[in-house]
């Protein structure tokens, strides 16, 4: 039983397995290689859809309790049933991850599960992928079925999507119970009393939202000098002001030194520049960054080049600088996002077909799911000072948009950012409700090489968030009828 | 300053636009090409006369009358500084396409610049991008397999640094491409030929031992020259002996020419081209080679004037540079007479009842048989083999 594959990708995450669906389509044979029994990688399981579940329902939690009176709604303050809305969570990782898999039975793939290993080319050029404790999950009969697979996979070329793992603290390595990386932090089963995060990404954000509207004192701890750091400044502040009213603490310049375990609590020491101090907490989120997940698949002994940073260096066809051999996504340089893992995913195996697909990167929007959301694409307008783009800012309140009035959502702004000459728009940011839903317009806007003038002379449905996108586009010439 | 379509050739009236060399906003500096433009006879560049920051007004692919304005150079704009970062990128002013046009174009490795848009504001449509590249448009190379060697360190691929490729199978069937005005002129021009003259050719061999040896003799002398001098000189004598070769009819008239223009047929990579010598009779042979190479470098840098094309009275074509043994030539109107010259070979021939190797030409005169008579066209080409063939004559010659 040894049969031959056009593609075998490693790691069903959003970058593998949208890769190989696609690779289908354009008439691969397509095998998958994946630890998991669940589909759909750190994505799916313990990333952007269970924390998306969380911060949904932690939110309608807090909105029950903080802002129902004011919609005049008077109810008793409601109580949390923090394992039901676990579970639902998991219910609804449950359904995504199952719908990958239908997807992979539609598209006939082949999967395996196991940990794969890269074993290098065979004598005739194929790549050969070792797969342990392998079994190969069948659709053959409607139902999945678990049937003894090969342990040696051979295709003409591999794709490496193995994405990327937590990062711990260099003196504090996780323990899975009180200092924990993100799959932890969305499972925890009471609410902690305090929770440290360590980094103001939009990772720790996100989670510290979730705990903090749950009940939870949550302190996060950013090295830099502010949250978010890619962000434009602008926007970053605004939604620190934003967490802070919301009662999270922050501190900035901080990091977290060490700890000091007191039964289930610890101490934390930080230090900043000259100060320090210490803390006690129940839970130390560590969300400092991820790093590629290289470790066990055999590419780095067969001497696979990586960046300074640990990434793996591909060309423009995503190719490794082993023949026959690619990667995308995590792996690879650039934001650690789903979508782009996606869409290299897409573009690596089109280039494999002979078409002309090129990821446009500068078009890569980014989401951070606090409330108020923030979302941008575009150059933040720190990178244009920076490059001497010559450049011109319109910006809108959400106090100024009746549906976000209506929605008692005013919170937030929309920036955007167009050149000075030409008017071609280079960035649009926005903090405010909804953000993530909005930012669709400005991506197909900029991909579409838009201007300003395109955006303030489009139609926008009355009354609704999007108008104030159209408003801060208009404020760019000084034109807003709103502002 | 405005760019235009210059004025080419007397007969010229109109130019493709074929290429724009710089994108619309760069700042050009003066004498550098900026664009190329194709006529039914020429393909040239056109040069910045002023340095100054190119406005793009009419776009690649566009058919334009002479003296039409197709950009302009703004020498009051300050040349930018280079750029520094990829930021800039989007700080030159390109024509706006969405996502799936500018996948469009990549898949048949083209520009924005060289497609013409039907949307508003001369916008590119996805139904403006053609299937195949517009004819005469040199696609870029899919790109092979990456080598293990290269690698990139820094960015992820951009948009900017992809190589844009061609799909690797070809739709099965036929493939429509529009004729350039240069190729329809061709078509045009070899097709009166065969209908407006009585054309016909005759062949003749000529042994080129006595050539080849005289072009040692001169090289080794440092006064070496190629081979399209001597038979210049042996045709313009010809021509003088059958001046019914070197005539042209006019309406009931036969003009005879006092002059020898002699055109010498040079090939591109976009047509044949022919450019003229002028009194060839006046020159010496290293005269006539300097003036082909001067052809052959301007034809190279798209600097061929259309003065450089007007007015032959007879041509000399050469089918021998791409290996033809045996052809027959066309003949440019209103020429009568084109001289073909073809591969040299080695061939045993029978000298004084031996049979020896020489190294042998096929030689084919097409001529217009309403004015020249087979009786002089044999002997035309006679008369150049005689001469190539006697190395007193070549012995002789300037």
């Amino acid at each position: 039983m040894s049969e031959q594959y056009d593609l075998i990708v490693i790691g069903a995450g959003p970058g593998g397995y949208v890769a190989a669906i696609r690779a289908s389509q354009l008439g691969m044979k397509v095998a998958v290689v994946e630890k998991r029994t669940a589909l759909g990688g750190v994505c799916l399981n313990e990333g952007c859809i269970p924390s998306k579940a969380l911060l949904d329902s932690s939110e309608l939690f807090a909105m029950a309790r903080d802002k129902f009176s004011r919609h005049g709604i008077e109810i008793e303050p409601p109580r949390l049933n923090l394992a039901a809305m676990l579970a639902r969570k998991d219910e609804v990782v449950k359904k995504l991850t199952e719908g990958v898999a239908y997807l992979f039975k539609k598209n006939k793939i082949s999967l395996f599960t196991g940990s794969a290993s890269l074993k290098g080319a065979d004598e005739s050029g194929l790549q050969q992928v070792a797969v342990e404790q392998a079994f190969q999950l069948s659709f053959a009969n409607g139902d999945q079925q678990a049937v003894e697979a090969p342990q040696l996979l051979k295709g003409a070329k591999v794709l490496l999507a193995t994405g990327s793992e937590p990062i711990p603290l260099p003196t504090i390595p996780f323990d899975g119970e009180l200092v924990v990386s993100a799959r932890e932090a969305l499972g925890f089963q009471e609410v902690p009393e305090h929770l440290v995060v360590a980094g103001g990404g939009y990772i720790g954000l996100e989670l510290g939202s979730v705990w903090r509207r749950l009940g939870a004192r949550v302190t996060v701890m950013e090295a830099l000098p502010g949250i978010v750091p890619s962000s434009d400044r602008q926007v970053a502040d605004y939604l620190q002001r934003s967490l802070k009213k919301q009662g999270i603490e922050f501190r900035l310049n901080t990091k977290v030194t060490s700890l000091r375990r007191l039964g289930n609590k610890a101490m934390i020491q930080f230090g900043s520049g000259q100060d320090s101090g210490e803390v006690d907490c129940d839970r130390l989120l560590v969300a400092v960054g991820r790093r590629p997940l290289l470790q066990g698949l055999g590419a780095i002994e067969l001497g696979v080049s990586l960046d300074t940073s640990g990434r793996v260096i591909v060309d423009e066809n995503y190719q490794t600088s082993l023949t026959g051999i690619y990667a995308i996504g995590d792996l690879v340089p650039g934001p650690m996002l789903a979508h782009k893992a996606s869409e290299e995913g897409v573009v690596c195996v089109e280039r494999m077909a002979g078409k002309s697909a090129v990821v446009e990167y500068e078009y890569l929007p980014g989401v951070v799911y606090t409330w108020p959301e923030g979302a941008s694409v575009g150059k933040t307008e720190e990178q244009l000072k920076d490059a001497a783009i010559p450049y011109k800012s319109g910006k809108f309140n959400f106090l100024g948009n009746g549906r976000a009035k209506a929605m008692d959502e005013s919170d937030g702004f929309v920036k955007v950012l167009a050149h000075a000459e030409t008017d071609r728009l280079l960035g649009v940011h926005i903090v405010g409700p909804r953000a993530s839903d909005m930012i669709a317009e400005a991506v197909t806007a900029l991909s579409f090489m838009g201007t300003a003038r395109d955006i303030g002379l489009l139609f926008h449905a009355h009354p609704t968030l999007s108008e104030a996108l159209k408003e801060a586009a208009l404020d760019l010439h000084k034109e807003a009828i709103h502002g | 300053m405005d760019i235009r379509i210059p004025t080419v050739g007397e007969s010229v009236v109109e130019a493709l636009l074929a290429k724009w060399h710089k994108p619309d906003g760069a700042f050009v500096q003066k004498d550098e090409a900026v664009c190329e433009i194709e006529t039914d006879k020429i393909t040239m560049d056109i040069f910045a006369e002023t340095s100054g920051q190119l406005s793009v007004l009419a776009p690649a692919g566009t058919i334009l009358a002479v003296g039409s304005v197709i950009g302009q150079l703004n020498s009051a704009a300050e040349q930018p500084p280079a750029p520094t970062s990829s930021a800039n990128a989007v700080d030159r002013p390109e024509a706006a396409t969405s996502p799936a046009v500018r996948q469009a174009m990549r898949e048949i490795g083209v520009r924005s610049g060289q497609v013409q848009g039907s949307g508003p504001a001369g916008r590119i449509l996805l139904a403006d991008v053609p299937d195949t590249p517009p004819a005469g448009h040199l696609a870029v190379k899919p790109p092979s397999a990456a080598a293990p060697g290269v690698v990139r360190s820094e960015e992820p691929p951009t948009y900017q640094a992809s190589v844009p490729s061609q799909p690797a199978e070809s739709a099965p069937g036929e493939e429509r491409i529009r004729m350039t005005p240069l190729r329809k002129r061709i078509a045009e021009r070899l097709l009166r030929a065969r209908q407006q003259t009585a054309m016909l050719t005759t062949f003749n061999e000529v042994d080129l031992a006595a050539l080849q040896a005289y072009r040692q003799q001169r090289k080794q002398t440092g006064s070496g020259v190629g081979l399209l001098p001597f038979f210049v000189q042996a045709a313009v004598e010809a021509l003088r002996l059958f001046p019914a070769v070197n005539a042209r009819i006019d309406g009931d008239d036969i003009v005879y020419h006092r002059f020898y223009h002699l055109g010498v047929a040079v090939s591109t990579d976009k047509g044949l081209v022919v450019p003229v010598l002028r009194n060839a009779e006046r020159l010496g042979l290293q005269e006539i080679d300097a003036a082909i190479a001067g052809f052959v470098a301007k034809i190279k840098a798209n600097q061929l004037a259309i003065a450089d094309l007007e007015g032959g009275t007879f041509t000399i074509s050469n089918g021998g540079t791409y290996g033809s043994m045996l052809s027959t030539p066309i003949i440019n109107p209103p020429q009568s007479g084109v001289l073909g010259m073809h591969a040299i070979q080695e061939r045993p021939v029978v000298r004084d009842g031996q049979i020896v190797i020489r190294p042998v030409m096929y030689l084919a005169l097409s001529y217009d048989h309403r004015l020249i008579d087979g009786r002089e066209a044999v002997g035309f080409v006679k008369a150049i083999k005689e001469r190539l063939e006697d190395s007193s004559w070549l012995a002789g010659l300037k």
